[in-house]
């Protein structure tokens, strides 16, 4: 690339984009439960993290002297059958949830977004053949298909973000590849293309830049969605394996003993639908304040 | 018309194939056959020259290739083998005597989803901003953010535990019925009051509604002829995979209320590894929710003579 050329490509777009993130903090701001959310989970994410040094027990060791315990002083939340600690085992499953949400959003993300882009570059029989692979992948009932996997793989952290990862790629792979059909047609891509740039230089100048917005709301909401697979997989036995504990796996282990020990699964649950609120708010707050027309949208002029 | 239907129904069975794939793969790549299985239940060790013999009577020492054939032949005849869990039931004749049971709760759910649904999505249409707006929203993320076995466990709490006015489990009489179907109802309620609601505001929007208002009908008028006619149709597309993916049973809503349905034997079966059953659920529940697709996109066809199926370009 020659320098003066570079020149003129930056002279264009006129707003720099430090503009561009105090719009969105303006925009996010305005909304009040998205930015109470916000805070909620900066909260949660560092009591995660800080699991080890605030938790009162030891989350999976057990003390056949208390067992069944309901909630008390001793036990603020009480102590399931084998007399482990329920808030401890509570601390220590928000680190579960987190993690499966975004690691799981990462991959799909880091899969999703270069074969999308990819298919929409290059075209011809690559893109046919990936195409034909999503649409088979989405006529599949989804949480079936994970059910499935996660019988094959069994239950586990890490199957279980594969087993996301599998299905889950697909949806911003569509996305992208929608983006960079349109953005292919766009003036600065064929300007860039004559004079001379490759495919991997167009998507990690251009392409990438145009897809940021749509990338970040798809995987914002994303993790609301792969908590909630995860809470339902481990409810079923097949998400997280034993001596880890989420949210999910206590509702699911502890329902049968509902009318004798409710508060083993009630806590559970009342977290867990606290932490998918927050999300959704979180994500429904960052797609409002990047969804706009006017002087947000990177690429348009 | 009949290519595009021809086409869709050829994409189906390609889907069926793969589907079939990856259930026949998982089964084989699972470590130890059947029989090692129930030795260990048992206790007892097979001799070897008998599972050798077991093997041969189960076609368990040809080639894959020709196992997966004969798996594929039964299953086209809809023969899925019998249950590993409960030895002298066929997979078949499981789903004959318990789906009544997930098809009741299904559409018990579908019916009571609709009336809230729809009702909720229209009021809050046609009175934007107002108490009834307000209030559908609630209900729709309260439905977004709570998974369904949550809402369940906090309703056993609440009715069983606490008050004592409804039972915790079963499906015997309509008093055992109530906390299933609001259970099950949260994700349908959410659809359907959404895709309501967006489908009536922009019909509403429309520009044949404002010379409907120019010509001076009436408001109810509008609303009843126009508006509904038009924004009701799309109803269909959601609204038919919605039912073909509430009759085919829910794993959570059934396996917390003990009730009998596919759902819970599905749930059952994945504890016990009864793969013949797990295999046949998977793949006639993806045929049944693929095929409530294509019915709907070609009822959707008919309905609206605006959509056309045939590709434009």
């Amino acid at each position: 690339m020659a320098t003066n050329n570079e020149a003129t490509i930056e002279t264009i777009p006129a707003k720099p984009r430090t503009n561009n993130l105090r719009v969105f903090r303006r925009r996010f701001a305005r909304n009040k439960l998205a930015v109470a959310a916000f805070f909620f989970i900066v909260f949660q994410v560092i009591i995660a993290v800080a699991a080890p040094y605030i938790a009162p027990y030891n989350p999976y060791k057990g003390d056949f002297l208390a067992t069944w315990e309901t909630p008390g002083y001793s036990h603020w939340l009480g102590t399931d059958d084998l007399g482990r600690d329920v808030l401890s085992r509570l601390l220590y499953g928000a680190r579960i949830s987190i993690s499966v949400g975004v690691l799981s959003q990462l991959a799909i993300a880091l899969v999703g977004v270069p074969v999308g882009a990819i298919a929409g570059l290059k075209g011809g029989w690559l893109d046919y053949i990936i195409m034909r692979v999503i649409d088979v992948l989405s006529s599949l009932p989804t949480i079936l298909f994970y059910i499935l996997l996660m019988v094959a793989l069994g239950a586990g952290f890490w199957n279980l973000i594969f087993a996301m990862t599998l299905t889950g790629w697909i949806g911003i792979a569509r996305l992208v590849r929608g983006q960079v059909l349109s953005l292919k047609k766009t003036d600065f891509i064929r300007a860039s293309r004559a004079m001379g740039a490759g495919n991997w230089y167009i998507v990690k100048k251009h392409v990438l830049r145009n897809v940021m917005t749509s990338m970040i709301v798809s995987v914002a909401l994303g993790i609301p969605g792969a908590m909630f697979a995860e809470a339902g997989l481990s409810f079923l036995g097949l998400g997280i394996s034993a001596p880890q504990t989420s949210w999910g796996q206590m509702i699911g282990m502890y329902q049968p003993y509902i009318r004798t020990a409710w508060h083993l699964t009630v806590f559970p649950s009342i977290i867990l639908a606290l932490t998918m609120l927050a999300w959704f708010l979180f994500a429904d707050g960052i797609r409002d304040a990047l969804d706009t027309n006017d002087n947000f949208s990177i690429g348009e002029k | 018309m009949v290519h595009y239907i021809l086409t869709r129904i050829a994409g189906l069975f390609g889907v069926l194939l793969v589907v079939s794939v990856i259930t026949f793969a998982l089964m084989y790549t699972v470590p130890g056959g059947p029989f090692d299985a129930r030795a260990l239940e048992k206790q007892q060790m097979v001799p070897e020259n008998i599972k050798r013999q077991l093997n041969e009577k189960y076609g368990l020492n040809e080639p894959v290739w020709k196992q997966y054939a004969l798996f594929v032949r039964n299953a086209v005849s809809l023969d899925f083998g019998y249950s590993m869990t409960y030895p002298n039931r066929t997979v078949v004749g499981i789903f004959k005597e318990q789906w009544s049971y997930s098809l009741q709760l299904g559409l018990l759910t579908f019916v009571f989803s609709l009336l809230v649904g729809v009702g909720l999505g229209i009021a809050s249409a046609i009175k934007p901003n107002s108490v009834l707006d307000y209030f559908g929203t609630g209900v729709s993320i309260f439905c977004l953010v709570i998974p369904s076995f949550v809402f369940a466990i906090l309703l056993q709490v609440v009715f069983s535990v606490w008050l004592g006015w409804l039972p915790t489990g079963g499906w015997s009489s309509p008093r055992h019925w109530i906390m299933p179907v609001l259970a099950n109802s949260l994700a349908p309620i959410l659809v359907l009051q959404r895709y309501t609601r967006a489908s009536m505001r922009d019909a509403m929007r429309a520009n044949y509604v404002r010379t409907a208002r120019a010509k001076g009908l009436s408001r109810k008028r509008i609303i009843l002829v126009h508006v509904f006619k038009n924004a009701l149709t799309p109803l269909l597309t959601v609204g038919g995979p919605l039912a073909a993916g509430l009759i085919v049973g829910s794993f959570f809503v059934e396996s917390i209320f003990r009730i009998p349905g596919i759902g819970f034997y599905f749930v059952s079966a994945i504890g016990s590894r009864d793969y013949p059953m797990i295999m046949a659920t998977t793949l006639i529940w993806t045929f049944i929710i693929s095929l409530s697709y294509l019915i709907t996109d070609a009822l959707y066809a008919l309905a609206d003579p605006r959509v056309s199926l045939v590709k434009e370009d």
